[in-house]
């Protein structure tokens, strides 16, 4: 027997697409952003909320990402944004390769920021760069206050944590959802991470995120 | 579930191996970093599965998962340290996170020819 040295990054394929999107991406000056979370925690109302806020200050795109069916970017649609939809038919995560496909016939000159919207999975999406300038978590009130702690490398990584469904907790469920301890715990993670205690349900808290979005559009416009 | 792509690209980077050595691979050394949440279990089962009836049947994975690290700011050392208890382990100062290990396939084993 005898032994060869390869030393090669085993999702290299992956992370060659990934360069791709974030030239292209860079070269037009618009940001991206990749959002992650479990599913169910309101990734889409929430964008479906963001479109309805900022309209007429920021053109948002969205690449939804789902197992199956278009629901998500009809939804995102009959909000007022440009909506493409990804069914990655069973793959748990967005691969870089399939976000380059539809970038290839996005139309990204139209709008501001395109935000991708990932396969509900608080573990694998995060393991896959797709070509993002950041990556935004969403962790909603129902799934609990330990998912920073059980799920780290994804807060670890973000820039921006929303914390959703916050409704919830004026509905009697701050018992069981301590949200100082979110904030505490995602902070020793990652101590740079922006967190926005949201309700798109009732539009609480959502002006604060929508206004960092503008800021990061005007700031990498203006780098 | 992720381990099913990772043992997908791992299988083309052997095979692809394989066929230049011109030799039947027996076992290959991977290693990862915390962030990859590779599981050992499920990444040989999936590898298993795809190299059915292929020149890497049977091949053994061994896989070594390397410690996320951190540098202090208050004592300016380098630790290794658990995600479940980020400080640091000297002072339990703040600290900052240094990038994780890659997802890397460092060694392949090949039968030599008698």
């Amino acid at each position: 027997m005898y032994n060869v040295d390869i030393g090669k990054k085993i999702l290299s394929a992956n992370e060659e697409f990934a360069l791709k999107n974030r030239h292209f991406l860079a070269e037009k000056k618009k940001l991206c952003l990749n959002m992650i979370s479990s599913p169910g925690s309101g990734k889409t109302t929430i964008l479906a909320r963001t479109v309805t806020e900022l309209k007429g200050r920021l053109k948002i795109g969205v690449i939804e990402g789902d197992i199956q069916t278009e629901i998500d970017a009809k939804r995102i649609r009959a909000a007022g944004a440009v909506a493409v939809q990804i069914e990655t038919g069973g793959s748990c995560h967005l691969s870089a390769a399939q976000v380059s496909g539809v970038l290839e016939k996005f139309p990204v000159d139209e709008v501001d920021v395109i935000i991708i919207e990932n396969v509900g999975n608080l573990v694998c999406p995060s393991a896959f760069e797709i070509g993002e300038s950041g990556k935004i978590a969403v962790l909603s009130v129902a799934e609990g206050d330990d998912k920073p702690i059980k799920y780290p490398a994804l807060f670890a990584k973000a820039k921006v944590l929303l914390i959703n469904k916050t409704d919830m907790l004026a509905k009697g469920a701050s018992e069981d959802f301590d949200i100082e301890r979110v904030k505490a715990d995602a902070y020793k993670l990652n101590k740079d991470i922006e967190i926005f205690p949201v309700s798109a349900k009732t539009g609480d808290g959502m002006s604060q995120w929508c206004d960092w979005l503008v800021n990061a559009v005007e700031k990498l416009k203006s780098d | 579930m992720h381990e099913t792509m990772v043992a997908q690209s791992l299988f083309e980077v052997i095979l692809a191996e394989s066929r230049k050595q011109n030799a039947r691979p027996v076992s290959a050394k991977i290693s990862c970093g915390a962030f990859d949440a590779v599981n050992d279990e499920v990444l040989s089962f999936a590898f298993d599965a795809i190299a059915k009836d292929t020149a890497c049947e049977g091949m053994k994975l061994e896989i070594e998962h390397k410690p996320l690290k951190g540098h202090c700011k208050s004592c300016d050392k380098i630790f290794e340290f658990e995600l479940s208890s980020p400080k640091c382990s000297d002072c339990g100062g703040d600290f900052e996170i240094l990038p994780d290990e890659p997802l890397l396939l460092e060694t392949v084993a090949f039968e030599s020819e008698d």
